[in-house]
């Protein structure tokens, strides 16, 4: 059976918290912020919410429950989504399908995350029992290594170079000097991508996300809802989710959007040609071109010379990853997975101010989470619409 | 090429000793089957005894059928480096002080993909042959390297680190006068090592191994008895800081059961010797030696203790020289977690009746002194933890696995009585 239509689903005020590199505050504190954003912007109070979905790495030993009554929030629907970069999209597919059925009228999908001085080296420590069996014991390179490898497997593939990743690199930044709230402040060329600090070999210094502190939230409700209340909202037009796809693969080139991709579009009823802006998440560059190869906009192994005849700043004709991405605007742990998609809405809203995307109408965002072992098991994708 | 190591240049009392870190030890319960594989130098992985498939991370349940019955099995080690890193940077101390640290990703040729360390001999792209060694963590991690030998491969500084290689190290042998003395400095010079002291009790008593064991290039002879607390730690004071290996040789046996024997004379001696011996040794030399696990090329590697293999399954003939091996035994798997958190190995080496005066009413296979040096280097060249030294040894450790109880029966069967 295939999936049925997201008709009546209204995304609501998009709200990104600035990021900070490192934060004293704790997780509650950052998506309190987040979800107070979203509230705001919607001129709702906590009370009005009846449907609540969290992600977040740093809540420990918290989850969902606990912050309902951290928040003082009384939901009759509670998710945890603990899928990483597939987070976002993953919870605006439940909170719509909870909306279309009824269990719930407004649903807060919110993300966030704090970095103290040592968080990031804790989170590896207790990423997942494969990780700790069987990838960190090995040089403890983290994720840095376990890209490292999917980066050398597709260069030495499909003959990609590291201009091909850095040309991703550096058109974000371009893009994230547009966002006040992204961590990196300063130009990036070509150049000092290349020179950059080795890492782990391919990857080098602006490979890398930076761990920063940062909050991630936006709000949906049926359509009647949203116009009874006078608030602008976007449409949700398709969206997939596929974990564990390929595992036959013994090194992963492509993700689980390749099962679900036919139907993606002839759910939206557009093709990738009729898309105005890409959202990849992003951890890293070789992750991006494997999502624009797999959500169609080229063929397997044409990445490379698909975006060097691209230009992916918020003024060029592949507008991509338009607030910065988590490269430049750093990642804030789960809400790594809501970066793209609260930036999507406000595109979409045409409220994304300096980074807007001229006759933004349509925008793909794709999420991709969790290294569990040696590749990102979670996929998602969702195509969001202005109404 | 591995560039060979040379030996360290002589220690600057005045420059800082690096403190011991370590490679991240937690592990889930069925990881730790990798790392009972890998204290013995097997090569396993499960494979499910319901479909056949081999399984890699180690898991609960198969990946391909569900089915709860996962045993470790011997498999073939090879396969194809598919991609690989060097990793220049980490959060984790032990690894941040030794980048650049090779790692890949290797398909092996039984289905799963597999990370490892990579030695740097492998080339890219190559096909590899996986090892199961014991890190520093103490627990079995996979290593790739070339199908064929290459020259110096062992001194390769992720490979040496997964052993406790006697090369360009020093050793301390205790009990000069035990006959297995000469022929473990012979083979210790051999496998390069640099100075091996040999401990001497009563040293008044000639002994007929002296002269052998004074033409050993590196020996020294130094007097020291492991029943006399004071002798101990005065040689500790004195060469404790330059013991990188310490082989617990020392052995007091003598024939019987309880009923064999009219008092508890002999027994005493068995633990003054077998197992007070060992934690005086401990408690004189350990901390030094644990002080130094990442003192360079010569850093402290491996505590050796040669026990017989009856210390786990007794046999009345020696029922009381067993016991007190049993309590070494025990004391040494303790003893072997109190070091782990330091990466100072503890090697069993179980041996089985030993040519000498006193096993002499014992039938063949016996072992001889150059088969146990022999094991004793293999182990520490390996990093083992567990090493069954001649045919009883591993005949009956076989059984041992198979059924402890069965095992008891059957090694104390015999006499029909009266």
């Amino acid at each position: 059976m295939k999936r049925q239509s997201y008709d009546g689903v209204a995304i609501v005020a998009p709200f990104s918290t600035p990021y900070q590199r490192y934060s004293i505050e704790t997780a509650h504190w950052w998506i309190a912020a987040g979800l107070r954003g979203s509230l705001k912007a919607a001129n709702l109070k906590p009370a009005d919410l009846d449907g609540f979905t969290v992600s977040s790495f740093t809540l420990f030993p918290d989850t969902a429950v606990g912050l309902t009554q951290h928040l003082g929030l009384t939901p009759r629907w509670l998710d945890h989504i603990p899928m990483g970069g597939a987070s976002g999209v993953v919870a605006l597919r439940r909170a719509a399908r909870a909306v279309q059925a009824g269990d719930a009228d407004i649903i807060a999908c919110a993300s966030g995350d704090t970095n103290h001085i040592d968080s990031f080296r804790q989170l590896l420590s207790s990423f997942s029992r494969f990780a700790m069996d069987a990838s960190y014991p090995y040089g403890y390179g983290g994720p840095n290594a376990n890209f490292a490898f999917l980066t050398d497997r597709y260069m030495t593939e499909y003959g990609a170079t590291r201009e091909d990743f850095g040309r991703i690199c550096v058109a974000q930044r371009a893009n994230a000097l547009n966002n006040p709230g992204a961590v990196m402040k300063k130009p990036l060329t070509l150049e000092q991508y290349l020179s950059a600090r080795p890492i782990a070999d391919p990857i080098a210094l602006f490979d890398c996300v930076m761990p920063c502190a940062g909050a991630e939230c936006f709000l949906v409700m049926r359509v009647d809802e949203a116009e009874k209340r006078g608030l602008p909202y976007a449409r949700l037009s398709a969206a997939i989710e596929r974990h564990n796809a390929h595992p036959e693969d013994p090194i992963q080139l492509r993700g689980g959007w390749t099962v679900d991709i036919d139907e993606f579009y002839e759910m939206a009823g557009c093709g990738p040609q009729d898309v105005d802006l890409l959202q990849t998440y992003d951890d890293y560059p070789v992750i991006s071109m494997m999502q624009i190869e797999d959500l169609g906009f080229c063929a397997k192994g044409e990445g490379p010379d698909f975006i060097r005849a691209k230009d992916m700043t918020t003024k060029g004709d592949f507008p991509h990853n338009t607030s910065g991405g988590q490269l430049s605007g750093g990642q804030a742990g789960a809400a790594g997975g809501f970066i793209g998609l609260v930036e999507a809405i406000r595109q979409v809203l045409r409220q994304a101010d300096a980074t807007q995307v001229t006759g933004a109408k349509r925008a793909l965002v794709s999420g991709f989470g969790m290294i569990n072992y040696d590749r990102g098991v979670c996929s998602a994708a969702a195509m969001v619409e202005a109404s | 090429m591995t560039t060979p190591l040379t030996p360290p240049p002589k220690k600057d009392p005045q420059k800082r000793t690096v403190s011991p870190t370590r490679p991240p030890e937690m592990r889930s319960r069925a990881a730790l089957g990798l790392t009972a594989a890998a204290a013995e130098g097997r090569f396993q992985l499960q494979q499910c005894a319901e479909c056949g498939a081999v399984q890699y991370p180690p898991r609960d349940a198969c990946s391909s059928c569900l089915s709860p019955d996962l045993p470790w099995t011997d498999i073939n080690p090879e396969g194809e480096l598919l991609a690989e890193t060097t990793v220049r940077t980490s959060t984790k101390l032990y690894f941040r002080e030794r980048t650049p640290w090779r790692a890949g990703s290797i398909k092996l040729d039984a289905g799963p993909t597999i990370i490892a360390h990579v030695h740097g001999d492998v080339e890219r792209g190559a096909r590899v042959k996986l090892l199961n060694r014991l890190d520093r963590s103490g627990q079995g991690v996979l290593l790739a390297v070339p199908l064929t030998r290459t020259p110096d491969m062992e001194d390769d500084p992720q490979m040496r680190a997964l052993s406790s290689d006697p090369k360009h190290r020093r050793v301390l042998i205790t009990d000069a006068k035990n006959p297995n003395a000469p022929a473990l400095a012979e083979a210790l010079a051999a496998a390069g090592s640099s100075i091996i002291f040999v401990a001497e009790p009563e040293t008044w008593l000639p002994y007929p191994g002296r002269e052998r064991l004074l033409a050993v290039p590196g020996v020294e002879i130094l007097p020291m008895d492991v029943t006399d607390t004071a002798s101990v730690q005065k040689l500790a004071g004195e060469i404790g800081g330059k013991v990188d290996i310490l082989i617990n040789n020392a052995r007091f046996v003598r024939p019987g059961g309880v009923l064999a024997r009219g008092d508890t004379t002999f027994a005493r001696e068995e633990m003054e010797v077998n197992y007070l011996g060992l934690m005086r040794l401990a408690q004189s030399f350990g901390p030094g030696m644990c002080s130094r696990t990442a003192d360079g090329v010569n850093s402290a590697a491996a505590w050796v203790n040669i026990l017989s293999v009856n210390a786990l399954a007794t046999t009345p003939d020696y029922g009381c020289f067993a016991a007190s091996n049993a309590a070494a035994f025990s004391l040494s798997q303790s003893l072997r977690a109190e070091y782990r958190s330091a990466g100072l190995r503890v090697m069993n080496v179980f041996v089985g009746p030993t040519e000498d005066d006193w096993h002499q009413p014992l039938p063949p296979p016996k072992v001889l002194p150059e088969g146990l040096a022999r094991d004793v280097i293999r182990g520490l060249k390996e990093g083992l933890e567990d090493v069954y030294s001649g045919d009883v040894a591993k005949d009956l450790f076989e059984r041992y696995r198979r059924d402890p109880k069965v095992l008891e029966r059957e090694i104390t069967m015999g006499s029909e009585g009266a």
